[in-house]
């Protein structure tokens, strides 16, 4: 795949399509890769890669990408493309700036899980078949390929992508997904065991803003909390309320607007599980104002700013807050 | 050596928690090794380091300075500062034990921060050997080495024992303190031990990355660097990196009206954001470019500059695991020791 998608970057230079590239470029180890800008064939050969750990979004990069001269292109998975169509919808980004090549994503691996496994000193990481084979300064290891996955991409919604120029491979459909399997294990939770799950999670957060910053849906030019003048600005939470009210107003603020691609959880270097905060909104949506995707197409209006007559009443809140 | 067999460790700790506060690297729920107070029972982590550094215990993300009371025109300066307790900090590894070095030339040159000085002189460390270190590990750049950690008292482990040694006064004195659980041992399990782990040590993929390129007298050739664009272009502006650092030490200090009085608070800051040296009359740093590239010549060219040519960062590798991207410290050195 990767042999293909360089070829296809180097063509769309050479014929003027586009002036650059935005893709995954290698870093020191297996798994460290970093999302780039390529400008020439060069470069492209000497750093382009696409492989199990090319799991960040670059979507979120076209809002700044597709506002300079000339056409970028962007290699999208699945999940990334539902992230630009939302941008698109919202008028976040000139998509006639962009070009976008759909690629196939076949689930993404999480070194962090590897690591977590004992696993330590890695020099290479290697699918075969189910199992990962792993060579480290301290010898061969190998786990499932499953335990090694990507959060996110256990829980895949779709393989199918929802806006491109082109594709590379044959599109996938939208899948029935698992997604909303831990949302349903914390709605039945008593509404204690639920505040202590989420105090639990949430106290660890660092307000390091990577969920945040890393968010498609997070596009304000300046964030309340950082906006000294705004009079909620923190740097540091002041006590455990403020802790938790970052991310629940977050949720609350990209609600129906989430696309569910999961950066949230997986840049969190605390792995709190933010992307069920998110998933509760979609879940909570679907069944209240009927099935919705935010970012499936870019003309529909989103449940939360569309008035009809079926809506629920505000009275569901009390309604579903008897235990 | 001094050592205690590793299946009393438990009964080390519960020694040592009688008389003052412990912690210890230990597992939370998932897998990641954070330092908790001690209570019996609880197992040393087996992971190499902890997510956070240890520079929390002396160094807290946030802390109180002061309260103020106004009545009217009157104002009331209350000064909460408490004499810290005795503490102990168990199983620093050696990059972390460097850190403190590091923090110390920050916070107790003249002017002398009483806070931090306050912890460092109620806290005793007790530093643990690697045995196993990481592809991420390049603590040897920075001229640390693993097997002969700092701090104020050191630890080995061959597998079956712990052996410690004083470093200084504070550590002869924890030593003292649970004699009664240590007897004499024979090293030479622990010096194969040791020779095993250096040879690991050279075969690190970030074993020969250097510091020669860097220092003091490179500054405007670093802050010129056509590069800082590239390396910063993907930057997401997060904190992750300062935050997990363990010599990271810029700080913001605010005011917060709890409605009745004012608390006057510190907290971490890192230039990775927006309002970082946001002052009255502005912004210093605008682009992310400038505020990603403070952060790198802060390590590598500024704090050398101001500190007899030590180096800013210890090579634990925490910013190479937890950054968001992957872009960290040794991509910017090698991206700029290429001329």
């Amino acid at each position: 795949m990767q042999e293909a998608i360089i070829s296809k970057a180097k063509q769309l230079l050479a014929d003027g399509t586009v002036n650059r590239v935005i893709g995954w470029k290698k870093g020191e180890f297996a798994y460290d890769i970093t999302p780039a800008i390529f400008e020439s064939a060069e470069e492209i050969d000497a750093d382009f890669v696409y492989d199990d750990f090319t799991s960040a979004n670059v979507s979120k990069y076209l809002v700044k990408e597709s506002k300079k001269e000339g056409k970028v292109l962007a290699f999208l998975k699945p999940c990334d493309t539902y992230s630009l169509n939302q941008l698109t919808k919202e008028h976040r980004v000139k998509r006639e700036n962009i070009y976008v090549v759909g690629i196939p994503s076949d689930g993404k691996l999480d070194a962090e899980k590897i690591k977590a496994k004992g696993i330590t000193g890695i020099t290479g990481v290697e699918k075969d078949g189910d199992t990962l084979k792993i060579s480290t300064i301290y010898g061969e290891e190998t786990m499932p390929v499953a335990e090694a996955m990507s959060n996110k991409c256990l829980s895949c919604k779709s393989k199918k992508h929802v806006t491109y120029d082109e594709l590379i491979g044959e599109d996938g459909e939208v899948i029935d997904s698992n997604r909303f399997g831990m949302v349903e294990e914390l709605e039945n939770m008593t509404s204690q065991e639920r505040y202590d799950f989420w105090r639990n999670e949430l106290s660890k957060c660092i307000r390091c803003n990577a969920c945040r910053n890393v968010c498609p849906a997070c596009t304000c030019e300046n964030c309340v909390f950082d906006n000294p003048d705004s009079g909620v600005q923190n740097k540091a939470a002041a006590d455990s309320f403020e802790e938790n009210m970052f991310h629940i107003i977050r949720a609350f603020h990209v609600a129906g607007r989430c696309t569910d691609c999961g950066e949230c959880s997986r840049v969190c270097p605390q792995n709190i599980p933010l992307h069920l905060l998110n998933r509760k909104f979609i879940k909570d949506i679907n069944s209240l104002y009927g099935e919705y995707q935010a970012g499936a197409d870019t003309t529909s209006r989103a449940p939360l700013n569309d008035y009809t007559q079926d809506d629920c009443e505000a009275s569901i809140v009390h309604e579903r807050g008897v235990e | 050596m001094l050592k205690i067999s590793l299946e009393n460790l438990g009964k080390l700790f519960d020694a040592v928690a009688e008389k003052q506060t412990l912690y210890i690297p230990t597992d939370r729920e998932d897998g990641a090794a954070e330092y908790r107070k001690y209570e019996s029972g609880m197992k040393l982590s087996k992971n190499l380091n902890t997510l956070r550094s240890a520079k929390d215990f002396f160094f807290p993300q946030t802390e109180n300075l002061a309260d103020f009371k106004m009545e009217g025109k009157k104002i009331e300066v209350i000064d909460i500062r408490e004499e810290s307790e005795d503490f102990v900090v168990f199983g620093v590894r050696a990059c972390d034990a460097r850190s403190f070095t590091i923090l110390d030339k920050v916070f107790l040159s003249e002017p002398v921060d009483s806070y931090y000085k306050n912890r460092r002189d109620h806290g005793t460390i007790v530093t643990m050997a690697c045995t196993k270190p990481a592809e991420t590990c390049f603590c040897g750049t920075f001229g640390i080495d693993p097997t002969a950690p700092e701090g104020d008292a050191a630890c080995w482990s061959d597998g079956e024992n712990l052996f410690i040694q004083a470093n200084n006064e504070k550590g002869q004195a924890f030593i003292d303190s649970v004699v009664a659980l240590l007897e004499d041992g024979d090293t030479a399990k622990l010096d194969e031990v040791k020779v095993k782990t250096k040879e690991i040590l050279g075969k690190l993929p970030l074993a020969n990355l250097s510091t020669e390129a860097f220092g003091g007298d490179t500054l405007m050739e670093h802050f010129k660097s056509e590069k800082w664009a590239e390396l910063s272009e993907s930057c997401l502006g997060c904190g992750t990196c300062t935050f997990v650092c363990p010599t990271c030490q810029c700080y913001d200090i605010k005011d917060f009206n709890t409605g009745h009085e004012i608390k006057r608070f510190r907290c971490w800051d890192s230039c990775m954001y927006s309002d970082f040296t946001k002052m009255a009359h502005g912004n210093i740093r605008n682009s992310q470019l400038e505020r990603f590239r403070q952060r790198f010549m802060h390590k590598l060219v500024y704090f050398p500059s101001n500190n007899n040519g030590e180096f800013g960062c210890v090579g634990c590798g925490r910013c190479l695991s937890k950054c968001p991207i992957s872009m960290n410290i040794v991509k910017v050195m090698k991206a700029l020791e290429v001329k």
